[in-house]
Parts: structure tokens; C-alpha cells; sequence
């Protein structure tokens, strides 16, 4: 069934009788050609790509809880391309570009909206290095535009600009960055992924993988052994869990970031605003709701909860550029899980398994991702070589010493 | 997070920098044949479990001390902390 506004007014006028679920409830078959395990946006893109971009016949989705239960509904909702490096700037360039044709692709409203991400400015040296990634993000075929303090007091009069510690030198400004319903990203994609044939088998846990002579034959889980010619890991946050089964050891730490929504407010913020000093960054949802988050906690953690003393942090982040926000309550916060990988950069590669597939390392910047994850990770499954925006993302690059570090900060992924 | 340091008693986590896995306490051979392989181990690839995790705490904001502390990374709860030169005394080295 295809979704659209005529089709909204018939059931208007029928009582809603017509509508479907959006996907199959499945079990699953004992073999396929692909098994993605994961049902968050990036597995469920991985099996829309393969289905569509490679015409896959055979594949399955194996989600342990619910279809976007986990990291894509955990987020923040902001999708860029602000990246610096030319590992990085062509990929998620092109996600960027994903996400702009997503909704008719998928035909599912996933409610992107660019309305700009705004990144200030506090020092001089960072203004140098903003006009080094602005410079850096238009060779590679994306928007930057470098503000002004004027430009940025006249378009944003709530900021405080002359903060006597970080007052706000200029800006970053990317006018096709935005915000995503990140729920409805999983959603669409599984239903999608569903009408090319593809099997969401939702509350099926892998348990471990059936590897004999150094290939994967497959997965056991609490729903019996399932066969697969190719095995895809997809499960950024649960990656060293999951691998372990494999007994892989993973270039990744897993950690937890903490997210916020405040009261809902009237319309009070235009677009998405970084704070360049501390660590801090805003949106407001379409429910009114300002969406915002800062640093990690800053250990390894599996517990989907934080601690205060980053939330502590993180307001007086905004507090620092928003003093406007000083009486607006705090309504829910909670924890992800992240994969923070040893350079800041994600990983999508074979393993040394033959079968066995890798995609996880996201660290906190995992939904902007999902589109070209889904992208790159089908074309490797398919292919069996590196889609061209991916070739970066290997394991044997912290070997080779070709990392991918937009902060300089080494191999300390507390720190990414 | 209270962090139960062995010499001044329970101090906030805020206090403390952490510092990774205690395994990077055991630096590899430099010496041995295979030491860049060993290194990349050491350097760049973790255990990462989902449970009892034992860990570096650097009192930073405190005394200066590295602390090994093992703590569930499912629940957060800290079940033992020892001074890091204890440790590694324990294990025949100088300091």
C-alpha cells in the first residue's frame, strides 16, 4: 500500500478501515542469503539497499527487542555533514543527500527538516579551524557558510554573544543540516525493507555464530539456528558484546552519552546551535520540546543511564549561550549506549571470519549516518568490496597508522 | 559514583579522570619479535565486556594516584579499589 495524501483522505472517509501494518510479523525461515543482525535504522537501511540497490532475494533482519528500540530512538535527531576529514566528508555528504530524497524513496514521511545547523565560534584559533572545515566541507561538494558575530546577533537575538568568558566570535553555519523524526527513519525503512521481500524478525537474540574451519555459517539464536551465507553485525553500542561471541576483541570502548528534553515551549529556536566552547548542542522538536545533549559520561558503560555530574555540565553549557533557557524545566533525559571507537570514526569492513561482516564504532554520531551506512555496509555485503565513500572505515587502519581523527585525540575514546 | 580511594576514603567520581582499561597497566615487550603486532593489541583493541570491568581512575582533582577499580559496567557499581602501585607491585614490578 502506498501512502499519500489521497490515500489519507479515502480512509478519512471510510473509518480507517484500510490501513495495514507496516511490515510482516515473521518467523524465520531456516536459511538465507543475508543475515543482518540489528534492527536498528542502520541494519534496517542495510536490508532496504540490499534488496534494493543489489536485488537481494533472501534477507533477514534479526531484531533482539523491538524495531527502533534502540540507539535510533535514543538520539538527538541532527543530520550534517560538517566533517572535516577526506575520510569522512564524501560519506556522510552523501547521507546528507540521502536523507534529502529519503522520504520519496521510501515513501514513508520521515519529517526532515533543514533547518540548519549553526556551530559558534569562541577564539580566534577556532575561527581558523571552522574556515579550514568550511573550506573542507564545499571541496567536497557540501554547504558551509562562515557568519559573522553581526549575522549572528541579528539571526539569532537570544544568543549571548558578549559572554565574558566565550564570547561568540562568528559561526559555522550549514543551511541543508537539519533534524529527522528518527523513529519514523526505522519505521519507514523496515517497511520498505519489508515490501522488497525482506524478513524483520523482531525478539529473536542472536546468541552466538556458527563458525567452523575460520567461516561463519551462520547464527544461533533464541529462535534456533538460522543459516546465512553472509552474517552482517550491526549493532553499534552491543558491538563488543556481540563480537565477543565471535571472539573478536574490537578497537571500540562502549560508553554512555546522555540526552535531554525540556518542557515543550513555543517556537523559541530556529535551526540546531552548537556551543564551541564547551561541549553543548540544541534543537527544539516539533512538539515544542528543546532536544539537547553534551559530553559522554566518560566510562565504559552498558547501563543506558548516566550520572549528575554531566548533566551538570550540560546546563550550564546552555546556560552559558542560552541565559534566555535559565527557567525552563527539564522534562526526561536517558543514556545510549555508544560505540566509541579508537579514532572517533566508524568501522564498516569483513572481519577476519570469512562470511562475517562488521558495521558498529559510531561513536555518538551514528543516525546522521544511517542512510549511507545502510548504503556502504549493502554494497560490501553485496560486492564484497568497499563502497568507494567507505574505504576508509577498515579495521587494519589503526595497524597502518591511517586513522581517522577529526579531534586529534588518539586512542582514548572517552575523549572522541 | 563514589569511588572508595584506598588513602583519603570516598571521593565524588567527578574528581577522578578515567583512564581505560587496566589492562594498558601491562605494557608489552618492546623487545619481543612480534612487539608492533603486540602493540597494536595493546593500543588499540579492548575486551570491552558488558559486566565486572576492571579499570583506571586517575585522581586528578585529588592526590595524583591511579586507582584500579573494578566496576559493573551494566549497573555502575564499583566492587573493589586498590591503589594502581599496589598492583603493580603485586605483579613483581618496581613501581
Amino acid at each position: 500500500m502506498r501512502y499519500s495524501g489521497l490515500r489519507v483522505l479515502k480512509e478519512a472517509l471510510t473509518g480507517h478501515k484500510g490501513w495495514k501494518p507496516a511490515w510482516r510479523d515473521v518467523a524465520p525461515q531456516a536459511h538465507y542469503d543475508y543475515i543482518v543482525i540489528g534492527g536498528g535504522g542502520h541494519g534496517l537501511a542495510t536490508a532496504y539497499y540490499l534488496a534494493r540497490n543489489h536485488g537481494a532475494k533472501r534477507v533477514a533482519v534479526l531484531e533482539k527487542g523491538w524495531i527502533g528500540g534502540g540507539n535510533v530512538g535514543r538520539n538527538t535527531t541532527i543530520v550534517r555533514s560538517n566533517y572535516l576529514l577526506d575520510g569522512n566528508e564524501p560519506f556522510y555528504e552523501h547521507s546528507l543527500k540521502l536523507w534529502e530524497g529519503l522520504e520519496q524513496d521510501i515513501n514513508y514521511n520521515a519529517m526532515i527538516s533543514q533547518r540548519g545547523i549553526l556551530n559558534l565560534v569562541h577564539s580566534d584559533a577556532q575561527r581558523d579551524a571552522f574556515t579550514r572545515r568550511g573550506n573542507a566541507m564545499i571541496l567536497n561538494g557540501a554547504d558551509a557558510d562562515l557568519l559573522s558575530t553581526e549575522t549572528i546577533q541579528k539571526r539569532y537575538p537570544f544568543l549571548n554573544v558578549n559572554n565574558a568568558r566565550f564570547p561568540i566570535k562568528g559561526g559555522l553555519a550549514q543551511y541543508r543540516g537539519g533534524t529527522v523524526r528518527h523513529d519514523a527513519v526505522a519505521w519507514g525503512y523496515a517497511r520498505a525493507a519489508d515490501q522488497l521481500g525482506v524478513d524483520i524478525i523482531q525478539n529473536c537474540e542472536v546468541t552466538g555464530f556458527r563458525i567452523e574451519g575460520g567461516k561463519c555459517l551462520g547464527v544461533e539464536t533464541n529462535r534456533g539456528y538460522i543459516k546465512g551465507d553472509k552474517v552482517a553485525s550491526c549493532v553499534a553500542g552491543s558491538s563488543g558484546r556481540l563480537m565477543a561471541k565471535a571472539s573478536m576483541r574490537l578497537p571500540i570502548e562502549s560508553h554512555v552519552l546522555q540526552a535531554f528534553v525540556s518542557e515543550g515551549l513555543k517556537p523559541v529556536l530556529p535551526g540546531v546551535i552548537t556551543f564551541g566552547a564547551g561541549h553543548f548542542y540544541c534543537s527544539q522538536s516539533d512538539k515544542g520540546g528543546l532536544v539537547f545533549g553534551g559530553d559522554l559520561d566518560g566510562y565504559n558503560s552498558y547501563a543506558q543511564r548516566g550520572n549528575l555530574p554531566v548533566v551538570e555540565d550540560v546546563c550550564e553549557g546552555a546556560m552559558a549561550i542560552f541565559p534566555m533557557l535559565g527557567r525552563v524545566r527539564l522534562l526526561r533525559m536517558w543514556g545510549g549506549i555508544m560505540d566509541m571507537s579508537m579514532d572517533g570514526s566508524p568501522i564498516i569492513d569483513h572481519t577476519h571470519i570469512e562470511s562475517l561482516y562488521f558495521n558498529g564504532g559510531w561513536c555518538y554520531g551514528g543516525f546522521k549516518a544511517t542512510p549511507a551506512s545502510g548504503w556502504c555496509y549493502a554494497h560490501l555485503l553485496a560486492t564484497d568490496t568497499p563502497h568507494e565513500f567507505a574505504t576508509a572505515f577498515r579495521f587494519d587502519r589503526f595497524a597502518k597508522g591511517q586513522m581517522i581523527d577529526e579531534k586529534g585525540m588518539g586512542n582514548n575514546p572517552q575523549l572522541h | 559514583m563514589i569511588i572508595n580511594h584506598p588513602i583519603l576514603g570516598p571521593r565524588d567520581s567527578a574528581e577522578f579522570t578515567y583512564m581505560g582499561d587496566a589492562a594498558l597497566l601491562d605494557r608489552p615487550d618492546w623487545q619481543a619479535k612480534d612487539a608492533l603486532l603486540q602493540f597494536v593489541d595493546y593500543g588499540y583493541l579492548r575486551d570491552n565486556p558488558a559486566g565486572p570491568h576492571i579499570e583506571l581512575w586517575y585522581h586528578e582533582q585529588g592526590d595524583r594516584s591511579f586507582l584500579v577499580v573494578t566496576r559493573d559496567t551494566t549497573t555502575h557499581q564499583i566492587s573493589s579499589v586498590k591503589l594502581a602501585s599496589d598492583v603493580a607491585r603485586g605483579r613483581g614490578r618496581s613501581k
